[in-house]
């Protein structure tokens, strides 16, 4: 993985440095709170409802056994002694005093990480495939790419003050596990050409994007030279930054810009820009992108084993659910479930933090992820490894065999924790997630993707859900919409709402009745949200509201 | 009845206003009638607290209620994590929010 160099450690170590001072003056009442909230939210520290959060960025959710470490050593030291994975493949603490943060900063830094652009209408941390690396179906490493943009991004001053934030996901596959077109530039690395020989690539989807206004990013370009990556990024955003909304924050994402432009005019305008700055010269050297990769190269693999014994059903459960195919035959990548039945979907503890980054160590080449799904991934793990770090998660708490099923909630914190929210989200995906594990039902409904938000920003990317749960307020009382048929895969849709919403136990009793229907009308292969487009939306709000 | 709640400043933790100062408990809070803004702007140009706002509640048997569901898990906590809340020892503190 990439390692900083002295550029990089002075910038962060020079940031500590200012917030610190920041911090203190606040303190000692020099800056108002509105003259502080703008700094300490670009060191990415918020205030919430019981107290200052901190949002630590994970550039493209990899980190090593030693970063995951001392996120523990922080959340022991200065939180509760947990920390709170996002679907920005970052980390959150809840609790967090103002008189730590600097000292807070200064531990991150001390093992290459920070909070910069954790907030703020900036480019915010780049997501990326948490396959990345690893996948067997991948066309090239995205994150050499992710990390490219991760340097040009950070503090760049002409992108300091969009109208709003942006993110940007950057994958290899034809398989989208970044959600990459819900988001403001998604960027696919692609081949062309023959396998063998092909020239590599950019596609580029601008204008997607969830929260009151979800959007499917468009295709506005096929092939981007991938030494014109930066350049076309520039112009991207430039053409956003010139004319995206600034007199309305609900209408200020690159999403509306491109929508009331039109996906072709925004594309004209945005190569006329393009052709503009390639004579300008704004794309890294070579070299620096070649400096960069060669961080990313592959560990040392070795041919090993492939059997092992699947006798225990739990385990053998586990290696069917939580690994995924790997590009050497004898290794595997393995989730980490952060949901366990009943538990606070993202949440890991700093003993389980710890058990993680000694499992990396051991056994998977030093490497983690942050999945956008709120679990955490060993990239590289030799498939004869998998009994014992099957055992030592499973006394970790951290073996819960449900990838991708409907016990795997996306949920946001909700009103529990966030200050934005209407209503709560993690009380229904305990509930949720601890009926269908009792019931053995999450096993018969196979790949079902239930994601819920506690209000209309969507962090719980419920518009992307098979299922999607959102809370709202209703005269001051909890409700929830329900709604079916979305995806954030490369089969990308967005999810309809079925019709009226539900209290808490009304939308626990109506996702029970949805899923009834897809098990009663479901034809050999397909998946609830095959079944969903098959047959409409009609026979589930029969069922509903019948 | 009308009461204040903020934030401390160095701690980012809930606080409301009990006449005299700022306490962690919500049953401490006072009605402040009209004198809301005044207290407000003395109070944040002394330091004492952060963002304060001014909120709707009633007093029962049971102590000073905020009307809103958000306000309520302020005064108390995350309802996920009773062992973080202000009444870790009392099963029934969850019943009060909602």
């Amino acid at each position: 993985m990439y390692l900083y160099d002295h550029y990089d450690q002075a910038m962060v170590d020079a940031r500590v440095a200012e917030f610190r001072d920041q911090a203190r003056r606040r303190l000692e009442g020099k800056l108002t709170e509105d003259q502080f909230k703008p700094l300490r939210l670009m060191n990415g520290l918020y205030l919430q409802l019981h107290a200052y959060m901190l949002r630590v960025a994970i550039p493209y959710g990899t980190l090593n056994s030693r970063q995951m470490e001392v996120l523990a050593d922080i959340a022991d030291k200065y939180d509760r002694g947990y920390g709170h994975f996002t679907t920005r493949q970052n980390i959150q603490y809840n609790w967090i005093k103002l008189e730590d943060a600097g000292d807070i900063l200064a531990d991150l830094a001390s093992v290459e990480m920070h909070a910069i652009q954790t907030s703020g209408n900036c480019i915010r941390n780049i997501s990326a495939d948490h396959f990345a690396g690893a996948a067997a179906d991948e066309v090239a490493d995205p994150r050499p790419y992710a990390e490219l943009m991760r340097q040009w991004s950070s503090f760049h001053p002409e992108f300091s003050y969009l109208p709003r934030k942006f993110k940007i996901a950057v994958i290899a596959s034809a398989k989208d596990r970044a959600a990459m077109r819900l988001h403001d530039i998604g960027i696919r690395i692609v081949k062309r050409g023959n396998d063998s020989g092909g020239e590599l690539g950019a596609q580029f989807y601008a204008g997607g994007g969830m929260g009151r206004t979800p959007m499917i990013a468009p295709l506005i370009r096929d092939f981007v030279p991938l030494d014109q990556l930066i350049t076309y990024a520039e112009a991207c955003l430039r053409v956003y930054n010139r004319y995206g909304r600034r007199d309305n924050k609900y209408k200020a994402r690159i999403k509306i810009l491109v929508h009331e432009l039109g996906a072709a005019e925004y594309t004209r305008q945005v190569e006329e820009e393009f052709a503009h700055m390639l004579e300008q010269g704004v794309e890294p050297p070579r070299e620096e992108l070649a400096r960069i990769a060669a961080f990313f190269a592959d560990p040392p693999f070795v041919d090993a084993p492939k059997s092992i014994d699947r006798s225990n059903p739990a385990f053998d459960a586990w290696v069917k659910a939580n690994t995924h195919r790997h590009k050497h035959d004898s290794y595997v990548s393995a989730v980490i479930s952060l949901k366990p039945a009943g538990g606070i979907p993202g949440d890991a503890t700093a003993e389980q933090m710890r058990v993680m980054a000694r499992l990396a160590k051991q056994y998977s080449f030093d490497e983690l992820r942050v999945m956008h799904t709120q679990n955490v991934l060993l990239p590289h793990v030799a498939i004869a490894d998998l009994p014992a770090v099957w055992a030592a998660l499973d006394a970790a708490g951290l073996a819960a065999a449900n990838m991708d099923s409907i016990e795997d909630i996306i949920a946001c914190p909700g009103l529990d924790y966030c200050s934005l929210a209407n209503a709560r989200s993690i009380p229904l995906a305990q509930r949720i997630s601890e009926k269908f594990a009792a019931t053995g039902k999450s096993a018969a409904l196979g790949e079902l993707k239930l994601k819920i938000s506690g209000c209309i920003n969507a962090c719980g990317h419920h518009h992307a859900g098979h299922i999607g749960i959102l809370g709202v307020d209703k005269k001051g009382r909890e409700n929830y919409q329900l709604s079916l048929g979305g995806s954030e895969a490369e089969d990308v849709s967005l999810a309809k709402i079925t019709g009226p919403g539900f209290d808490e136990d009304g939308v626990i009793a109506a996702v029970e009745k949805v899923t009834d229907v897809y098990l009663a009308r479901r034809e050999d292969g397909e998946r609830f949200l095959d079944t969903y487009r098959r047959i409409g939306m009609e026979p589930f709000k029969e069922a509903l509201y019948a | 009845m009308k009461i204040l709640t903020g934030n401390d400043l160095r701690t980012g933790a809930v606080t409301w206003w009990d006449g005299t100062g700022w306490s962690l408990h919500v049953n401490d809070a006072v009605d402040v009638g009209d004198e809301a803004e005044v207290i407000i702007a003395r109070e944040v140009a002394a330091r004492r607290v952060n963002v304060p706002y001014a909120i709707e509640a009633t007093r029962a048997i049971d102590g000073v209620r905020p009307a809103h569901i958000k306000d309520r898990i302020r005064a108390l906590g995350p309802t996920v994590r009773p062992d973080l809340t202000l009444k870790p020892q009392d099963p029934q503190a969850i019943d009060w929010v909602i």
